[in-house]
This record gives C-alpha cells, structure tokens and sequence, in this order.
C-alpha cells in the first residue's frame, strides 16, 4: 500500500531543506551515482554495475568539487548499500549531504540543531517531536556527549575494552544507542581513532577523530566530520580499510586515486550526511522505514 | 548452512544438535558499523527460548527435519494419533505438542507433520479450516452493549468470535494462522 501520509510529509520536508540551504548561500549540486572507485570501508558494501559502483553516499565527487573552489554545497541522492535491509535500513536510500569550506564537526552541529528546528517550523510542529513514545525538545541547548563517555556512563566496560574485544558495535548498539537523543537530540561524538574514516584526528587529542553522529530517540540520523585532508593519511587509512575488506573475503575494488589526488586541494572543511527517510519517520511519527517510501525492494 | 544474511523469520536452524525456530529477527548497522542481526530463537522440542546477536559471516546450522503428510485420526485423552496414508504408519503427539493446532484438527484431515531425527515435533496445517459451529447463543436484537460479534463453539471446542447472524449448524471458515472467524461457508 503507497503511504500517503508519509509521502506528503517527504515532499514537503524536502522543499524545506532545500530552502534553509538555499537561503544560506549553499549551492545545490548533483554529482553521478555511478562511479569507478567509491571510498574502501570494511562495513559498506557498494552494490556493483558493470564493473563500476552505484555509490555508497556522494562524498568523495562532492569534496572534488569542494578542492574545485566551491565553498558550500549540498546535494540529495539515492545511495546503495548492499544487504541493508530492516526497520530502519533500505539498500537504495536518500542521502542529504552538505559541506562547507572553513568550518568544523562542531559548526556542523550547529547547523544541524538550526536545521532540525527550520523543518519543524515548516511543517508546524513547533519545537517538540514525538517519536516511539518519547518527547523531544528541539529549543534547548542539545546535548553533547564523548564516546567514551557515553560508554562510562551507559555500557558495562570503557570504550578502549569494547575495541580491544571487538565489541565496539554490539555494545553500542545493545547499551549506549538506546540511551541517546532521549530528551533533546543528542550529539555522540569524538570517536576513536580507529573509527575515523575520513574525519581528522583532533589537534588536541590525537586519540580520537572528529567525528560524530546525531541521534533523536535513539534513531541515528546523521552522521559528519571535520574532514581528513592530508592525502598520505587518508591513503594509509584506505589501505588499512582494503585490508579488513580482503579478511573478510570481498574484493576491496580500485583505489579511488582521483579522489585523493584532490584531496591535495581540499580547503579544511566539515561536511555531513543525513538520512532522509529517517529524518521523516522522525517527523512522521513512522517506526517502520517502509511507511516513507514511495516502494520498497519487496514491493516492486 | 545459513549465513546471517539468509535470516528471516520462520528459519528452522540447529543448534548442539536441536531444532530452533528463529521466531523475532531484527537488523541493525550502527554507522560505518558492522551489521548485527538480533535473533529470538525457540527451542521447537522444549519451548525454552533465547536471544543472540549475530555478525554477517556467523553461520547457523540448517536443521535437519522432514515433513511427512498424515492424516489425523483421533484423539484419546490428551494424546492425538496420525496415519501416514501411504505406509499406513501410525505415529501419536501429545496435546503440548501440538500446542494451538488442537483447536482445528478434525477426523481425516490431512495435515503436514514435522519430524526432527525421526521424532514427531510439531503439525503445519492448512492455512484455512471449515469447522462445525456446535454451539451458540441466540443474538438478542437490540442489544445494547454495542458489540457486533458474539462467541461461538465449534466442533473442536474452539470458541471463536463471529458475527451475530451465524448460528449452530454453520460451517464456517477459520484462518489457522491467526484463528480468527474468515466466512460462513455453504456445503
């Protein structure tokens, strides 16, 4: 059955979002979906065509284009993940993305605090979202919480243990996340080094990344970066990403070179990515996914 | 072999050598995260049931049943015996193990029984039944309590919610699945 409420909903959130960047001087891009080369990481898996690859999010095309001299840019797309698939996950999805040249993770949460309460005025919602049960204030200052201190606080061993045992994301996932976002959104962030991707280490403490996640009832929904770009580090992470590929039995595919050649140019940047379907289950009050897509794979 | 991926709900697994029905599966990936795959498997001799997250490359064990069509014959207390129409084998499940079936096995029905190592462990049946209702009240025409079904019992003992115009002698059709009232059917 098409779900009408939920599809409504979409249109109009997304004419929103693209008004608040417009409005803030961010240019609209839209970059192929097919590419030779996406970015190696060991727990996303591109769907393949023809010997290319439908991407996995528009990151590595939209920091050429940030290395090009475009200061501020955003673009919503359909991204493929292979065998994600449940409540919450759909292999062919709806990425926003934005970067802006000279900022950092923490403008980024800003942004995302102004965003959230721009689309809840559109929609007029005022500041509060009610999602599974829970009541979520969008005015307060949001809250702002360590990795390793979401982990003191709520799992049963510290950060540094859950990664020597590599239990880093069934703990995350079975004690922390449930935690998260429960009053106000909530900002996890300054993740371990190990899990930086493509985020920069922190100037003061090099044992974590800039990176965060946003989370609105335990709902991940976004996720974004001071971005990484010194070209020899992003290789080396790279490499060590194709390595963990090749352990677990997938071809790890080309290096993306054209990508890191760019890199060169990259001014310091952040950038940020965001689900678009979950950002309207949130503000649609749906548990399920499928209630805000036109089709699922299952129903096509 | 069954990898996480293959997951679903209604998988028969083995596990230390016993069957396990996988009946609650859920999927989750934190971000840039491994996909975990939350089992809720049951024991389909013991009824004992648990949980367990899985990773992608963990793998279950494919259980090792076989289905054999039977026909039911009769009950004699709380034991139900069976006949395999072919080898004219005869073999008997107790009323636990047959667990909500009960409400919906009438004389001669051929139903699917499920064996694990040569030991009857459960039935599948027909996803619709036509049952005998053998009871009923009569509906009272202005009632005021605003229901629009009433209870009926049917020849299995199975007492089912139907509409108020069914009455004793109807055969009506019920969905094994959920054991809710479908039609009144006509013969």
């Amino acid at each position: 059955m098409i779900p009408l409420h939920g599809l409504h909903l979409r249109a109009v959130l997304i004419q929103a979002l693209r008004t608040f960047f417009i409005d803030r001087g961010y240019l609209e891009v839209d970059t192929p979906i097919r590419i030779p080369a996406p970015a190696p990481e060991a727990y996303i898996e591109p769907i393949t065509s023809e010997g290319w690859f439908l991407q996995t999010s528009p990151e590595l095309c939209m920091k050429r284009l940030l290395a090009a001299g475009i200061p501020r840019i955003f673009q919503l797309c359909k991204c493929f993940r292979k065998g994600e698939r449940g409540d919450r996950h759909l292999p062919e999805f709806t990425m926003l993305e934005w970067y802006a040249a000279g900022s950092n993770y923490r403008d980024q949460m800003t942004d995302c605090e102004a965003l959230l309460r721009h689309l809840a005025l559109a929609i007029g919602k005022g500041g509060v979202l009610e999602w599974q049960g829970c009541r979520i204030d969008l005015g307060p200052e949001w809250e702002r919480l360590t990795v390793a201190e979401g982990f003191r606080r709520y799992a049963p061993c510290t950060v540094e243990e859950a990664l020597r045992k590599d239990q880093f994301d069934e703990l995350l996932v079975e004690y922390v996340e449930p935690h998260l976002g429960m009053t106000t959104p909530t900002f996890l962030y300054d993740y371990p080094a190990v899990l930086g991707a493509l985020a920069r280490l922190s100037p003061t403490d090099p044992s974590v990344a800039e990176r965060f996640e946003l989370y609105v009832a335990g709902l991940e929904l976004a996720n974004g970066f001071s971005e990484l770009v010194d070209p020899v580090e992003q290789r080396a992470r790279f490499l060590t990403e194709q390595e963990t590929i090749r352990l677990l039995g997938r071809d790890p595919g080309p290096m993306p070179e054209r990508f890191l050649d760019g890199l060169e140019l990259m001014p310091p940047a952040a950038g940020i990515a965001l689900g678009v379907e979950r950002l309207v289950m949130l503000f649609a009050g749906a548990e399920q996914i499928d209630q805000v897509v036109s089709f699922t794979p299952e129903g096509l | 072999m069954y990898s996480a991926s293959d997951f679903r709900k209604g998988l028969k697994v083995q596990i230390d050598g016993e069957p396990y029905i996988m009946t609650d599966f859920s999927f989750s990936k934190p971000g840039k995260g491994q996909a975990l795959y939350r089992a809720r498997l049951r024991n389909m001799i013991t009824g004992n049931a648990f949980e367990k997250t899985f990773r992608s490359n963990d793998k279950l064990e494919k259980a090792a049943l076989e289905e054999r069509t039977m026909q039911y014959l009769y009950k004699q207390g709380d034991e139900y015996f069976f006949m395999d129409n072919v080898s004219f084998e005869q073999l008997e499940m107790s009323k636990a193990q047959l667990g909500d079936a009960v409400n919906f096995l009438t004389d001669n029905m051929d139903v699917d029984v499920l064996q694990y190592n040569g030991r009857p462990i459960g039935v599948t049946l027909p996803n619709f039944v036509n049952l005998l209702v053998t009871q009923s009240d009569p509906w009272v025409k202005g009632d005021t309590s605003g229901s629009d079904s009433k209870p009926v019992t049917l020849e299995t003992g199975y007492v089912v919610q139907v509409p108020p115009f069914i009455e004793e002698g109807d055969k009506l059709q019920i969905d094994t699945r959920t054991g809710v009232y479908v039609t009144r059917v006509k013969e």
